[in-house]
C-alpha cells in the first residue's frame, strides 16, 4: 500500500489552471524527485502535501502518517540569515508540531540529540544558526524536520545556493536516509541528480507530466530531452 | 546625593512609577525581540499612536483612556497583522496610513472638546510620575497576563518567528500566535504609553533586543540578555532624569541608546577577533 497516493488531483488560482488531474503514489522507502520548469506547480504541490493549501478536486490520501509529520525542510528565508538562534534551539523546535504541552520533555531532549548525532552537528549544537555554512545550515534544518517526522521528508529545492562539496554532502546524506528506509521527496532544478539518486520522478511541464521510474524517464523523449548536456557530479 | 536618591525613593508616587516601569521593560524586552526578529518593529509605534488617539479620544468624552485605548489598540493590531497577511495595503504602509488618522483624529476630537491640556501633553511624552494607584493594579495585571502567556508559549513563539512555513506545516496554528503576539504588543504599548508617551514607547519594544542581539548568538540568550539590558536601562534613566531633572522617558530611551552603542562597539570588536583567529 503506498504510503502517500495522489488521485486526480486539480488546483487552479483565479481560473489559471496549475495542476490537472495529475497523479502518483510513491511507496515506503521511495526517493521521488519532483523537477519541472518554474510555474508548473511545484510550489503548489507541496503545499497540497503539506495540507497548506486544499486542492479544488481530487484527493491525498496518506497512509500510516499524518499530515502534520511529514519532515519538511523550506527553502530558507531571509529573516534567518541574521536570527540569533543556537542549532540546539533549532533543532529542539522540529518536535513541537500537535504538542499540547507548551514546554519540551525529556523525551523531546532524546529525539533532537539523536537527531544531531545522526548528521554529525552534534559538535556545534551550542553554535548559532546564523554564523554557519550553508551547508552545515541545511543539516541543522534537516535534523530539525527529521524530529518532526514520521519517516516522509520534503525538501523545496534543498540545494540551492550550496558550494559545490556541502551539494556532494548533501546527497551523501539524502542516499544514507534514503538507505534506512527514510520516504524522501524532493523538488529540485537538478534533472540529472535526480535521475542519479531517485528512484522515480514527477516531471510537471505545462499540461504534461511525467510519472515513473527513473529509468522510465532517462529513456523518454521528455527525459532525454532534459538531460542532454548534464551529467551529475559525484 | 545618596540621601536625595533615598528620599526620592521614599515617596509612594516613586515607587509606584519604579514598578510599573521594570515591568513593562520587562514585557517590552521580551515581546519586542519577537517583533524585530519578524521585521515587524514598527508594530509597536503604529500601535502608540493608536493608543495616543484613542486615549486623546477618551479624554475629550470624558472616559478613563485605558478603557478606550486598550480595546481600540487591541482592535488595529489584528487588523494591522491581516492587512499584513493578505491585504494589498503592505505592512509599513499599512501601518503609516493606520498611525497617522488615528492621531489626526485623536488630536481634532480633542481639541474640540477641551482644547489641548496637560493629559494630552502626557500622553505624548509620558507622565510616569502622576500614576494613580488604579492604574497600578490595572498595569501590575495585565503585564501578568502578558508574562505568563509569553512564558507558556515561549517555544511555539520562538518556531512560528524562526520559520514560518516550516512550523505551519508541523501543525503549529501559525496564525494564532501572531495574533497573540500583536495582542500582548497592544496591551504593552498602551500601558508604556502613560510612563514613555506615546512617541518613545517603541524604544523601549526595539532597543533592548537589538543591543542584545550584538553580543548574544541564542534566542534565549538575546531574550535574557534584552530583558537584562531593558529593566539597567530604565533604572539607570530614571536616576540620572532625577539627578539631571530632564524628562524621564527621554532620558530612559537615551540609556537605551548607548547601551545600544556599547553593545555594538563589543560585538563588532568580538566578530573581528573571531574572524583573526
Amino acid at each position: 500500500m503506498p504510503i502517500i497516493e495522489v488521485k486526480n488531483l486539480c488546483k487552479s488560482y483565479s481560473r489559471r489552471e496549475v495542476l490537472k488531474n495529475l497523479n502518483l503514489s510513491i511507496d515506503r522507502g521511495d526517493h521521488l524527485y519532483i523537477v519541472g520548469e518554474n510555474g508548473t506547480g511545484k510550489s503548489t504541490l507541496i503545499k497540497l502535501l503539506l495540507g497548506l493549501l486544499s486542492p479544488d478536486s481530487g484527493e491525498i490520501l496518506l497512509s500510516s502518517v499524518k499530515k502534520n509529520q511529514i519532515g519538511y525542510l523550506p527553502q530558507q528565508t531571509e529573516i534567518q540569515s541574521d536570527f540569533p538562534a543556537s542549532v540546539r534551539e533549532v533543532v529542539l523546535s522540529g518536535t513541537l508540531g500537535g504538542k499540547s504541552v507548551p514546554f519540551y520533555t525529556a523525551k523531546d531532549r532524546l529525539l533532537a540529540r539523536d537527531m544531531m548525532k545522526k548528521l554529525h552537528i552534534e559538535d556545534i549544537e551550542r553554535r548559532s544558526f546564523r554564523e554557519l555554512s550553508g551547508g552545515q545550515q541545511q543539516r541543522v534544518l534537516l535534523a530539525r524536520a527529521l524530529c518532526a517526522t514520521g519517516g516522509i521528508l520534503l525538501l523545496d529545492e534543498p540545494i540551492t545556493g550550496l558550494d559545490p562539496v556541502a551539494t556532494a554532502e548533501f546527497y551523501h546524506i539524502m542516499e544514507q536516509l534514503h538507505h534506512e528506509g527514510v520516504t524522501i521527496i524532493t523538488v529540485s532544478h537538478d534533472v540529472s541528480c535526480a535521475v542519479h539518486y531517485g528512484n522515480k520522478i514527477l516531471h510537471l511541464g505545462h499540461g504534461e507530466y511525467f510519472f515513473g521510474s527513473s529509468a522510465e524517464y532517462a529513456h523518454s523523449p521528455l527525459g532525454q530531452r532534459m538531460l542532454a548536456g548534464g551529467h551529475c557530479h559525484d | 546625593m545618596i540621601n536625595e536618591i533615598f528620599e526620592f525613593l521614599s515617596y509612594g508616587f516613586v515607587l509606584r512609577a519604579l514598578l510599573v516601569g521594570v515591568l513593562i521593560s520587562v514585557c517590552a524586552a521580551l515581546l519586542g525581540t519577537n517583533l524585530v526578529l519578524k521585521r515587524f518593529s514598527s508594530l509597536g509605534d503604529g500601535l502608540s499612536h493608536v493608543g495616543f488617539g484613542a486615549s486623546a479620544l477618551g479624554v475629550s468624552f470624558g472616559v478613563a483612556p485605558l478603557y478606550i485605548a486598550i480595546p481600540a489598540v487591541l482592535l488595529a493590531a489584528f487588523f494591522l497583522l491581516r492587512l499584513n497577511k493578505n491585504g494589498k495595503i503592505k505592512g509599513d504602509a499599512a501601518i503609516a496610513l493606520v498611525s497617522s488618522s488615528a492621531l489626526a483624529i485623536g488630536i481634532t476630537a480633542a481639541k474640540l472638546s477641551h482644547g489641548m491640556n496637560v493629559d494630552i501633553n502626557n500622553f505624548m511624552f509620558g507622565s510616569i510620575y502622576t500614576i494613580s494607584g488604579q492604574d497600578v493594579v490595572i498595569s501590575v495585571a495585565l503585564c501578568a497576563v502578558v508574562l505568563i502567556l509569553f512564558s507558556l508559549f515561549y517555544n511555539k513563539l520562538f518556531a512560528v518567528t524562526f520559520d514560518e512555513s516550516f512550523s505551519f506545516a508541523t501543525g503549529i496554528k501559525v496564525s494564532r500566535y501572531n495574533t497573540l503576539l500583536a495582542c500582548l504588543t497592544a496591551v504593552t504599548v498602551v500601558i508604556g504609553m502613560r510612563m514613555m508617551g506615546a512617541l518613545l514607547i517603541s524604544s523601549l519594544l526595539v532597543f533592548p533586543s537589538l543591543s542584545s542581539g550584538r553580543i548574544f548568538r541564542s534566542y534565549r540568550g538575546v531574550i535574557l540578555g534584552a530583558l537584562l539590558v531593558s529593566v539597567s536601562a530604565f533604572l539607570i534613566g530614571i536616576a540620572l532624569s532625577f539627578v539631571f531633572s530632564t524628562p524621564p522617558g527621554a532620558a530612559v530611551v537615551i540609556a537605551n541608546l548607548v547601551f545600544f552603542l556599547i553593545f555594538w562597539a563589543i560585538g563588532a570588536i568580538k566578530s573581528r577577533l573571531g574572524r583573526k583567529r
